[in-house]
């Protein structure tokens, strides 16, 4: 280990120069990529520990390093491999833009981006470039969970700790520690809230603009909701999905309209989207429903905050995931603990909370919304 | 039908534009000849509000649904139109949608600055319709000068003006809330909403264009045999790049029609809508080897394509299942052509 990162700090400063030199560098990370993976592979730990990161299980004990309550001010040199769909919305650009500031904040982070992309193909060569540039950690937000699964794994196997975030990998030997939104709880909260303000009318009819339909996310959502509003006996009478995008939102919510004349509430999955969405609401000149958002822009706060639409809540969905994801991967490689845990070690999972967000509270949240 | 339209076809290339305008020349006619043709289209329909009204009722039959369909089909309709004359003369554009989104950024962006409370929003109209234009003219050039291919040029600046777009809002949603602006294309005029008036206008523009004047007779020239066109003295390369200035101007018009209707620009808006376009465009009897074009065809596409969304979600059912649907359709109206293309091009 320690000869490794000995060879790593002499050799850094030339990794963007000549490729030559990058080629001799991948080779002597790949060499010891190899030695490790044989002393790291899953088969190697019990099944119920985290599969091998290439720092501890195998061989040195874990959380040497860092000492215990958080990591030193500056650490040894971090080089971070980070990639992420394209910021076709705004929650997906606050998602970047969290990231880069975050690792901006330590001076001995070095964050590689890749081009943020919506092709899964792409996404998957730009992992393979960081395995073969031997990065530290990547921080991956994948367009698509189980299509990157496999290299993912390639990635682990090698050695690189991966720090899944938002959209979950397929296999538990895909990612060191995996943060997460709760999409579930976002379903949850925004039921709970519903069933709170029309919980003594069994006939309300209920709403829903969900996102893209086939991603397991919005399924999650889905379900969370109507699970909560299950426990009300209510249930959603008109579901539609977008597509994340204004149009979409705009278009779906136009039919669905049409197909329910009177709408008690309405949960629309997606601020981005929600502008569409209430762009349909104001075009029809409907305005007897109350209006739930999701992921919490400053956009549907504002309005929440003005009260004079139908938009009276949000339930957020922290679009700082990638910038946790970072600062976990620093913590992973330079082997510290998070904060004032006691346990030895960066968690598997984090799940960051869904509140939501009304007139009372807005103020407290319109300063992480993010501008859709 | 088809025969006599290749001869008149060829009769335009061989005598300039001078044959006499005969109603069914590029089986467009509102009444004539083409009915037969349309009958299909105008049977799809029919089937498909008799679904809408027998599982929907009162819901699917109600003024303000028809209304709604309608609001729906006009900024694909209007990019169709476009469409139409581009596919008629043999070419594909597949950056209307891209342009679109572009067009929609730069009259937002002309909103949400410092200066929008001096700017009129008829500058905002002004520009999209400016971009749109330019932008299409860019690719008529390319195609027509450059000798590249139709569908590699639109391909590049669909790629390009969605990144121009995204460069522009910074990836943002850029809300306009220039009040008269919006109001000025928001509401009815007797009873129906003005983006509608805006698509049927366009339409029957686009069917005057095609149908009653020499631009309309060398388009169905040139996308029948360009080297027939050109030594019968059109100006083939000239008229292409108009062609696509054309489709460029439709894609500024459905901005502004987007800009309202979302009261958003976005570099998102207008995704997948060429082919949708051209989805509606094919489905209505245009030929995708050029030669024949028909407005009314493509009026019926659009309609048929929303309607179905509209059935779809109306009785609560999976978008999955809608985009089946769509690809059966679409499929069906190209096996159904498959004898005219024979017909109308007999050496391919």
């Amino acid at each position: 280990m320690s000869v490794r990162r000995a060879r790593r700090r002499v050799t850094t400063p030339i990794v963007v120069a000549a490729a030559l030199t990058g080629l001799v560098l991948a080779g002597c990370t790949s060499n010891t990529a190899a030695e490790e993976s044989t002393t790291s592979a899953p088969a190697a730990t019990s099944s119920s520990a985290p599969a091998g990161t290439g720092t501890g299980t195998g061989s040195a004990p874990a959380g040497t390093a860092g000492g215990s309550a958080g990591a030193p001010a500056t650490g040894e040199k971090v080089v971070i491999g980070f990639s992420a769909p394209a910021a076709d919305h705004g929650w997906m650009g606050a998602i970047t833009k969290a990231a880069v500031a975050e690792a901006a904040t330590y001076p001995d982070v070095e964050l590689r981006q890749a081009e943020a992309t919506n092709d899964v193909n792409l996404q998957i060569s730009q992992i393979e470039t960081f395995i073969n540039d031997g990065v530290d950690a990547i921080v991956l937000l994948p367009f698509d969970g189980a299509a990157l699964t496999e290299v993912a794994t390639r990635a682990m196997d090698a050695g690189i700790p991966i720090i899944n975030v938002d959209r979950e990998f397929t296999s538990p030997f895909a990612a060191r520690t995996t943060v997460l939104g709760d999409n579930y709880g976002m379903g949850v909260s925004a039921g709970t809230y519903i069933c709170s303000q029309l919980g003594d009318n069994p006939d309300a009819v209920i709403a829903e603009v969900a996102g893209i339909d086939s991603l397991p996310l919005t399924q999650d959502r889905s379900k969370g909701f109507a699970d909560a509003l299950g426990d009300c006996g209510l249930s959603v009478s008109n579901r539609v999905a977008a597509d994340f995008t204004v149009q979409g939102g705009e278009t779906a919510t136009s039919n669905l309209l049409q197909a329910a004349p009177k709408i008690d509430a309405l949960w629309n999955h997606d601020d981005d989207q929600g502008v569409g969405v209430l762009a349909a609401i104001e075009n029809a000149g409907r305005s007897e429903m109350l209006m739930v958002g999701g992921a919490g822009s400053k956009n549907m706060m504002d309005l929440i905050k003005a009260g004079d639409s139908v938009v009276k809540a949000t339930v957020v969905y922290p679009s700082t995931q990638a910038a946790d994801g970072v600062s976990l991967a620093r913590l992973i490689v330079q082997n510290a603990n998070l904060g004032d845990l006691q346990s030895s070690g960066v968690p598997r999972t984090i799940q960051l909370f869904a509140p939501v967000v009304t007139a009372d509270n807005v103020d407290q949240y319109l300063p992480t919304a993010f501008e859709s | 039908m088809s025969e006599q339209k290749v001869s008149v076809a060829k009769a335009t290339a061989a005598g300039g534009d001078s044959s006499p305008a005969k109603p069914d020349r590029s089986g467009g006619g509102l009444l004539s000849g083409s009915v037969g043709r349309n009958l299909g289209l105008v049977v799809a329909l029919v089937l498909l509000c008799i679904v809408g009204v027998i599982t929907g009722g009162e819901r699917f039959a109600s003024i303000d649904n028809i209304l709604t369909v309608l609001r729906l089909a006009s900024v694909i309709g209007v990019l169709a139109v476009g469409m139409t004359f581009v596919i008629t003369a043999g070419g594909i554009d597949l950056s209307v949608g891209s342009v679109l989104g572009l067009a929609t950024i730069w009259a937002s962006t002309l909103a949400t600055q410092t200066m929008a409370g001096d700017v009129h929003w008829i500058v905002m109209v002004g520009s999209a319709l400016a971009v749109g234009i330019v932008a299409g003219l860019i690719n008529g050039v390319i195609i027509a000068y450059g000798n590249v291919v139709a569908f590699i040029a639109t391909l590049a600046m669909m790629v390009a003006a969605r990144g121009v777009a995204e460069i522009i809002s910074n990836r943002q949603t850029q809300v306009v809330t220039v009040r008269p602006f919006l109001e000025a294309f928001r509401g009815n005029i007797i009873g129906v909403p003005k983006l509608v008036w805006i698509f049927a206008l366009v339409a029957v523009a686009g069917w005057f264009l095609l149908n009653r004047t020499t631009f309309g007779r060398r388009t169905v020239a040139v996308g029948g045999n360009p080297e027939a066109a050109r030594l019968a003295g059109i100006k083939v390369k000239r008229h292409t790049m108009y062609l696509y200035g054309l489709a460029g101007l439709t894609a500024g018009i459905a901005a502004v029609m987007m800009l309202v209707r979302t009261t958003s620009g976005s570099s998102t808006h207008g995704q997948l809508y060429e082919l949708d376009a051209i989805a509606a465009v094919v489905v209505g009897g245009t030929l995708l080897v050029g030669g024949r074009g028909t407005i009314v065809g493509t009026v019926f596409g659009v309609l048929i394509f929303t309607l179905l969304t509209n059935l779809f979600t109306i009785n609560n059912m999976s978008i999955s299942a809608q985009s089946v649907a769509k690809g059966a359709i679409i499929v069906i109206a190209v096996l159904l052509q498959q004898r005219f293309v024979v017909r109308a091009h007999p050496r391919k």
